[in-house]
């Protein structure tokens, strides 16, 4: 949030121009790729189920993090947006009968248009009305989905066929999940370079100082539409990969707790950092799941019944962390990392 | 004919008690351009220390009032010392956001204490209808009205002519030009918490008598922020007639279109603000467009 933030980007972008960096990182990713492509065979299924989800929210929260952390546009509304890629895609598998790869791409440009929509009113002025823009959003898109039974049956949702890709039916999970893995790299490697090019650093520029952009020439106005609308079709993409994983969609999956997921898991991991989306997603999505797995042991062995308190809980920590985060690290889980990094390993192996 | 002002007058009723509610969210933005998300809660949680103090420890009604006032001043104060001092000087969205997250916190400790369930809070206003000639008002609800009128209007009144509320006015002007002329500062933003506090605590008693109590009641707010745009984010007085405005807007919405259209009308509302006037009705040229 500060310039310090904004000059350790840099700092990173030059580390990968470096050669023996270069190398350096691609053994790094290369060895993480093939141990996602080994996990299926070794893993137990609900590993795959896991991390297939995490995907999904990784590439969600990277559209987040390119509105919240590099471009400071607040979005209460980023749940909504990936019903509108689910709903997307379940329709038009539905009613045109739209192939699984047009589908998906299809889903990011219809939620980005429409993000852009909401978004415009607001993003011509400063400070809090884009927050309240995005909650009408949220609010709107939501009584959409429940109340055009004709088209979204309601709370009931719809049901779609499994995907299919040149001629192969992708039935099961682990097809899924090879199929999410792909989509999660070619996104991760669109989102670093936008954000390595001149676009993501006018994105930075109008977060820092937007007069001061203005002066230099940066269209503010169109960066922030630019921001939006890529956010939106990164969340309508996640929403239509979703809604292929699950293969069903209900207007409860993308209601105003899940964009407080969002916003956690952006602010937990680190604004501005793609490895914060990573680490935040990956956090928020074990968090639950322990605290649950936790209270379950806990009933056990005390023998009542945790299962009520279970969703307060997590409203309150969620909420704890947040708070925390803001006030002692605001640059998040990426930085601690960062500085850990750095405690363990000499400085000089990094520079 | 008569449907719609029986509607049209209860709506503007519910209204009075979004103006009460918007007032304490203003006070808070003009002292400290802190935009508080955690308001529902707050008033949520006066309605709570009320009902504990009044009803589940059965000490009546008065002591319950206190309670609820007390609590949520000293629960106000310090969100504000706790919270809100240390993040000065970060940007807004992440104060926006720290609200967020305090409202967030609020809530669910209020679902762990309380549970779920819906509360039934002592009936401190008479059930019986209110007739104004043929139009038909709920009791309740008029009686609410007319509480919440009378405080915003002497809210307002006080604000504007006490040494306190110049202080603010000044303040808000510019912070550091109040500060260098003697008014202390860091005491205005705490008078601003308090007062947003007490009209917390009355308005969360009220509409957890017009409605009930839940863990959730000050989801309420989200729909009160369209109140604060169309009145102008800076306007003390705009959120009384605009509270006025949502409220009879959402019955006539209602009414018409049928009450699931009710929950989306705001939010409509609120674009169409930010689209032809995003000062709202009342507010100065504090927008900034860029």
């Amino acid at each position: 949030m500060s310039d310090a933030s904004n000059s350790t980007d840099m700092t990173k972008a030059n580390q990968m121009t470096g050669p023996g960096n270069i190398r350096a990182a691609s053994v790094k990713y290369g060895i993480l790729i093939v141990a996602l492509l080994a996990l299926p065979m070794i893993a137990p299924p609900f590993w795959v189920y896991f991390i297939a989800i995490l995907g999904i929210n990784v590439i969600a929260i990277y559209g987040l993090n390119v509105m919240m952390g590099y471009t400071g546009l607040l979005s209460l509304g980023h749940a909504a947006f990936m019903g509108v890629g689910a709903y997307t895609a379940a329709l038009g598998q539905i009613h045109l009968n739209l192939p699984f790869w047009l589908s998906i791409p299809l889903a990011g440009i219809i939620t980005a248009v429409i993000g852009v929509g909401f978004g415009l009113p607001a993003l011509r002025i400063r400070g809090l009305y884009l927050v309240i823009a995005t909650l009408a959003a949220q609010f709107i898109l939501m009584f959409v989905f429940v109340h055009w039974t004709s088209v979204t049956n309601g709370d009931v949702g719809l049901n779609i066929e499994p995907a299919s890709l040149f001629g192969y039916r992708l039935a099961t999970d682990t097809q899924m999940y090879y199929v999410i893995l792909a989509v999660l790299v070619a996104s991760t490697l669109f989102t670093a370079n936008v954000i390595r090019s001149r676009v993501g650093r006018a994105f930075v520029a109008v977060r820092e100082r937007d007069l001061t952009a203005a002066v230099l020439g940066v269209n503010i106005v169109y960066y922030k539409l630019l921001a939006f609308a890529f956010g939106s079709f990164l969340a309508g993409i996640a929403g239509g990969l979703l809604v292929y994983f699950n293969s069903f969609v209900t207007p409860e999956q993308f209601n105003l707790q899940v964009s407080i997921f969002f916003l956690a898991a952006v602010i937990i991991g680190g604004q501005g950092s793609m490895l914060g989306s990573v680490l935040g997603a990956i956090f928020m999505t074990l968090v639950p799941e322990l605290l649950r797995l936790g209270l379950l042991a806990f009933s056990d062995v005390f023998g009542f019944d945790t299962s009520q308190i279970l969703v307060p809980l997590r409203e309150t920590i969620f909420g704890l962390l947040i708070v925390t985060f803001l006030i002692f690290e605001p640059r998040g889980m990426a930085h601690l990392w960062h500085r850990v990094r750095n405690r363990v390993v000499p400085r000089e192996e990094h520079v | 004919m008569t449907l719609i002002l029986d509607y049209s007058a209860l709506g503007i009723a519910t209204g009075g008690l979004y103006a009460l509610i918007a007032l304490g969210i203003i006070v808070i933005f003009r002292a400290s351009h802190t935009f508080n998300f955690a308001m529902g809660e707050m008033m949520t949680l006066s309605a709570y220390l009320f009902y504990t103090i009044a009803v589940t420890y059965s000490f009546g009604i008065v002591a319950g009032l206190i309670a609820s006032a007390i609590g949520s001043v000293i629960v106000a104060l310090l969100i504000e010392r706790a919270v809100l001092r240390p993040m000065v000087g970060q940007p807004f969205i992440a104060i926006v956001m720290v609200t967020f997250g305090v409202g967030s916190v609020i809530r669910g400790v209020m679902s762990l204490i309380w549970g779920p369930m819906d509360r039934q809070v002592p009936a401190l206003l008479a059930r019986d209808p209110v007739m104004l000639g043929e139009i038909f008002i709920p009791g309740k609800s008029a009686r609410a009205f007319a509480i919440a009128v009378v405080i915003v209007i002497s809210l307002i009144l006080y604000l504007r002519y006490s040494r306190a509320g110049i202080a603010l006015r000044a303040t808000a002007a510019d912070q550091m030009t109040a500060y260098s002329m003697g008014i202390d500062v860091r005491r205005v933003i705490q008078f601003a918490w308090i007062i947003a506090a007490l009209a917390g605590s009355i308005s969360g008693i009220m509409v957890a008598n017009v409605n009930s109590l839940t863990p959730h009641m000050g989801l309420i707010v989200l729909n009160i922020l369209s109140v604060i745009i169309l009145g102008g984010l800076n306007s003390i007085g705009g959120c009384l007639i605009a509270g006025l405005i949502i409220g009879w807007l959402e019955a006539m919405t209602g009414l018409f279109l049928g009450g699931e259209f009710r929950e989306i009308t705001p939010y409509i509302l609120v674009l169409l603000v930010l689209l032809v006037r995003p000062n709202g009705l009342f507010g100065t040229k504090e927008v900034e467009r860029i």
